[in-house]
């Protein structure tokens, strides 16, 4: 199992970001003793951002996998493949990623069917083994290994929760959208706007989260805002930016719409 | 008269005193608006209108007012106007002649153009056309009631409505009342509640209702504030207009805002309750006892000020709607010499506070304008208090004497999205304020005594207009009576045999769909599609999908019925070569029925309906989703009534209101019936067959299945337009029910 070339794996530009409370701490604790972490908070707030800034500052490698309903056991550990000369293994991420000791993060891990969940169990309590039952081998762990999930509990359905004996296996943090002044110095940061302007974005993302739950299932993220400040730079005006990138992404309802259009015109004046 | 009018004189043919000692003012005012045709018109119209015979007054009314009229619009006018008034005094309705020309001035100046107006005659004509009735022959001989009420209420309506609005509002009375002189009277002085809320639904600008949930909003997403709304009508204070204003009960605003100065409704209605929100967010109550009423004048105006800069430092884009809005008084526009000035000072110094342009010149504003931004600045937003210490100073400073005059001047003083501040006062002593009567209100009126649930109210579908009439029908539920449930089993014991039958048909519809589950990695075959696909990809070197198996499985029913039966007076008819009534036969139907239904486990509701005109539709519930077809049910399906008409479309609404609660993949409802919808109010087949067919319309609409079994042998006629192709069975022979029904409806679910 040589052959994996682990340096694509590894992050080398430091990705930019900002500490909302005292969460890298906790991660770094949760890294020295090996505890599964996962990650809950709606989109955009910065969870994959989070886990390659650590994996970054830990200089470790990170292997993603994005999860989606039709995702099998199989496609986590690995299933055998037919070739001229019978049968080969190919090993899944997960299983690559316990062999060379990379932390394995599983994005919105709900999405995926809870048998295919059960994989993980016995990679995340005291075993940490990771056992190929078709091929006959049982992997343990690199000593770097790391499981991360993260999952997003707001817009999913009742029918798509973790099971409980999942759960239990990880230690969680709870992200939000961070609070209006590091969420400004975070689009400033990150898209290169003024200070003045990245307030404003932070203002109307807070009029739409005020209205989750009312119609609308989620609220303006931080991704988002990014995106309307890059747009301002590229020269477009203000208001519209905000329409393009606010507004029209996160709704079809007409009645939001016109209250986010003029929540934009009140603050852009 | 002078003699210099006299050849006109001579034109006109009539010799009322009181037109002789006018004429001069009269024909004045035509030569100077009237061309020479026009004036000729204008004296033969008049000399026709004398001819009639019913006064002098509309003769000087027309005399009076066709110059300025004519002169506005189009000389045309001038015959038209005395040629219907001619063709009426030919009609039984000679009595509208006078309303008739006291609303004219009016509605011209509303009007405004002469396309309009005589728009606005075609109207009138019609309505008065089909509202004049006769009663034998062909004739007509009746005066129409309601016209001269509705030409009364033209200018308060014209006030109200756009031409439109108008035309529909007029057409819907005459519509509905043609047949009935009292309720046209009710309808077309705004008496009735349906003429009213006609009136509502017809106005112009920007209707509260149609904005409710974005106005939640806006308050709930940019104040983060939540109250109700509480909307209140500008049609019917005349003389004193309410403005919003907020207690613990919710904000009140007007139910329709007009665009003014360019800020369009939505934005009006976003300003007030930016305003009250502000409050809301920013003023603490202050002791009102110490302030005189200048005092307290000042005090609201400056705290409006305050909480406006907080606001637009927060939403600087609304400065400039506030500007468009706020009046904009005019320096020495008031002469405290005859008028009491303080409105219009406070007006200016509130401009001035919120425009730097503002251009005053009066040493006071200047100076409390500086003294306020100096106190908003300085000290964090400032506080109400501190407010009222600047407005007692500004009263102090520009006290005059005219101040205590009576006669206030308002006119540009009123900025119109501010509300009445009455939450920024606490009293101590209870004075002579108004709102020390709202402590003294009697106690609650006792509530009303009921046996049963209050009435719901379903509009009605009119295929004349195609819109839907607002809460049209009352529907009062209620639970079916009992009576003795052995009567059902004696029933079922009866048909017995055919019990039998049915049970075997249901054992094999039991099982139902076989259903595939494809894509399976272990399934029980193999999916020879799937399979090659990968076979194929595996060829091409590409990754193959190893779930190549899929499996079967059963799905269970999942199936919601709402069975409705008509419970018409004809239910009691017995029909040809039968001994018992379609009721009895309905009866054991039904039983059977819902004992079949029983039997497979579906989700299954019975309720019947009969109506007895729109105010009174009974819909009585005979077994509920959560029951059994127990006792209970079967005393129910026992005491089995018939009685009334049978108006559909109400219950079929309320009934889906109940299925559409279900959770089910499939929902069907049943509707059991003997002839077609119809009820005692209502002369017109089609209307009430439209109307049942909107209702079903409805219903698949929301994803609802509708079926119909109708009794009635005629029903080919106008079933199929009701339920669609497939959507209904007619079954001919009524005593073949029992067994047809359950068999009917094990055929559609399966």
């Amino acid at each position: 199992m040589t052959d994996i070339d682990i340096e694509q794996y590894k992050i080398t530009e430091e990705p930019f970001y900002e500490a909302q409370e005292d969460e890298v701490a906790l991660y770094e604790a949760a890294y020295e003793a090996r505890l599964p972490v996962m990650i809950k908070g709606p989109t955009g707030c910065g969870k994959s951002r989070f886990i390659e800034h650590m994996a970054w500052k830990l200089g470790k490698p990170v292997i993603t996998v994005a999860c989606n309903e039709d995702m099998t056991a199989s496609d986590l550990v690995g299933r055998y493949l037919l070739d001229a000369n019978g049968t080969r293994w190919l090993d899944g991420p997960l299983t690559t990623a316990a062999r060379i000791g990379a932390i394995c993060y599983l994005d919105e891990i709900v999405e995926a069917r809870q048998d295919t969940t059960v994989v993980i169990h016995p990679l995340t309590d005291h075993r940490r083994t990771l056992p190929l039952d078709k091929k006959g081998e049982l992997i343990e762990a690199h000593p770097d290994f790391q499981l991360v999930i993260s999952y997003n509990p707001g817009y999913q359905s009742l029918m798509k929760d973790l099971k409980q004996s999942t759960k239990q296996r990880f230690t969680g943090l709870d992200f939000e959208y961070p609070d209006s002044k590091v969420e400004t110095s975070i689009v400033v940061k990150e898209a290169g706007t003024d200070e003045e302007t990245a307030g404003k974005l932070v203002k109307i993302a807070h009029t739409a989260r005020n209205l989750k739950g009312h119609g609308l299932d989620e609220g303006i993220s931080t991704r988002l805002l990014v995106y309307a400040a890059t747009l301002m730079n590229k020269g477009i005006e203000a208001k519209r930016a905000c329409r393009m990138a606010l507004v029209r992404p996160i709704t079809d309802d007409a009645d939001i719409r016109s209250t986010l259009d003029n929540a934009i015109d009140s603050i852009f004046g | 008269m002078t003699t210099e009018y006299q050849h006109y004189r001579d034109k006109l043919k009539c010799s009322f005193e009181q037109i002789e000692e006018c004429f001069d003012d009269y024909i004045q005012d035509a030569l100077r608006n009237l061309t020479n045709k026009g004036v000729e018109d204008y004296l033969s119209g008049a000399s026709l209108i004398c001819m009639i015979g019913r006064g002098w007054e509309p003769v000087s009314i027309y005399l009076e007012k066709m110059p300025q009229m004519a002169q506005q619009l189009d000389e045309s006018i001038l015959e038209i106007v005395s040629k219907a008034v001619w063709d009426m005094s030919r009609s039984p309705n000679g009595k509208a002649i006078p309303p008739f020309m006291q609303c004219l001035p009016e509605a011209a100046r509303r009007l405004g153009t002469i396309d309009q107006m005589q728009h606005f005659f075609d109207i009138l004509n019609e309505m008065v056309e089909n509202t004049t009735t006769s009663v034998h022959g062909h004739h007509k001989t009746h005066s129409s009631q309601g016209f001269p009420v509705l030409l009364q209420q033209v200018p308060y309506l014209l006030s109200q409505l756009s031409l439109e609005g108008f035309k529909n509002w007029v057409e819907y009375g005459t519509r509905n009342y043609r047949t009935h002189p009292g309720r046209q009277v009710d309808y077309f002085s705004l008496q009735s509640a349906d003429s009213k809320a006609m009136l509502q639904r017809e106005r112009h600008g920007t209707l509260y209702m149609d904005n409710e949930r974005k106005l939640d909003m806006f308050l709930r997403s940019m104040w983060e504030d939540e109250s109700y709304f509480v909307p209140y009508s500008l049609g019917f204070d005349e003389l004193r207009k309410p403005i919003p204003y907020y207690d613990s009960l919710g904000i009140r605003v007007p139910d329709v805002y007009d665009d003014l100065n360019g800020v369009s409704g939505i934005d009006r209605y976003r300003l007030t309750i930016a305003h009250i929100a502000a409050h809301r967010r920013w003023t603490t109550a202050i002791i009102a006892d110490n302030f005189s009423p200048f005092q307290r004048v000042a005090i609201e105006h400056l705290e409006d000020s305050r909480v406006e800069y907080l606001m637009l430092k927060e939403y600087p884009g609304m400065k400039k709607h506030l500007l468009a809005l706020h009046p904009k008084p005019v320096e020495g526009d008031c002469d405290p010499e005859k008028e009491s000035c303080i409105r219009h000072r406070l007006a200016m110094l509130s401009r001035a506070i919120l425009d730097e342009n503002h251009g005053y010149k009066n040493e006071f504003v200047l100076d409390f304008v500086e003294r306020f931004y100096k106190a908003v600045e300085e000290n964090d937003g400032s506080s109400t208090k501190e407010m009222a210490d600047i407005a007692i100073l500004f009263t102090a400073r520009t006290r005059l004497q005219s101040d205590q005059s009576p006669n206030i001047r308002f006119e540009n003083t009123e900025v119109d999205y501010r509300d009445d501040n009455r939450h920024m006062w606490m009293f101590i002593e209870e004075g002579d304020e108004e709102e020390a009567f709202d402590d003294h209100r009697d106690a609650k009126p006792e509530e009303l005594e009921s046996d049963g649930l209050p009435p719901r109210h379903y509009p009605e579908w009119d295929y004349g207009t195609s819109t839907f009439k607002p809460d049209w029908v009352s529907l009062y539920e209620s639970v079916h009576p009992s009576a003795n449930s052995k009567d059902i089993d004696v029933i079922l014991d009866k048909h017995k045999a055919l019990a039998k039958q049915l049970k075997q048909i249901l054992d094999m519809l039991k099982p139902q769909q076989f259903v595939r589950v494809r894509y399976q990695e272990e399934g029980s075959e193999l999916d020879l599609d799937v399979a090659m696909r990968s076979l194929i990809d595996y060829k091409c070197g590409a990754q193959p999908d190893p779930r190549i198996n899929m499996s079967h499985k059963h799905d269970g029913r999942d199936i919601a019925v709402m069975l409705l039966l008509d419970l018409s007076a004809s239910l009691n008819d017995v029909p040809e070569g039968s001994e018992q009534t379609i009721l009895q036969l309905s009866q054991e139907a039904v039983s059977l029925l819902s004992w079949t239904i029983e039997q497979l486990g579906d989700k299954f509701a019975i309720a019947g309906f009969h109506s007895d005109t729109r105010h009174n539709v009974r819909y009585y519930h005979i077994k509920g989703y959560s029951e059994h077809f127990d006792d209970t049910v079967k005393g129910r399906l026992a005491a089995m009534d018939a009685g009334f008409s049978t108006r559909m479309g109400g219950a079929i609404r309320h009934a889906s209101h109940y299925l559409d609660a279900q959770k089910a993949d499939k929902k069907i409802m049943l509707i059991l019936t003997d002839g077609e919808p119809s009820d005692i109010d209502v002369d017109d087949d089609q209307y009430l067959i439209s109307d049942t067919k909107k209702a079903v319309d409805e219903l698949s609409s929301k994803g609802m299945y509708s079926y119909c079994i109708s009794l009635d042998k005629k029903a080919d006629d106008y079933i199929q337009d009701i339920f669609g192709a497939g959507g209904y069975s007619v079954i001919d022979r009524v005593e073949k029910l029992p067994e047809k029904l359950p068999l009917l409806f094990t055929a559609l679910t399966s």
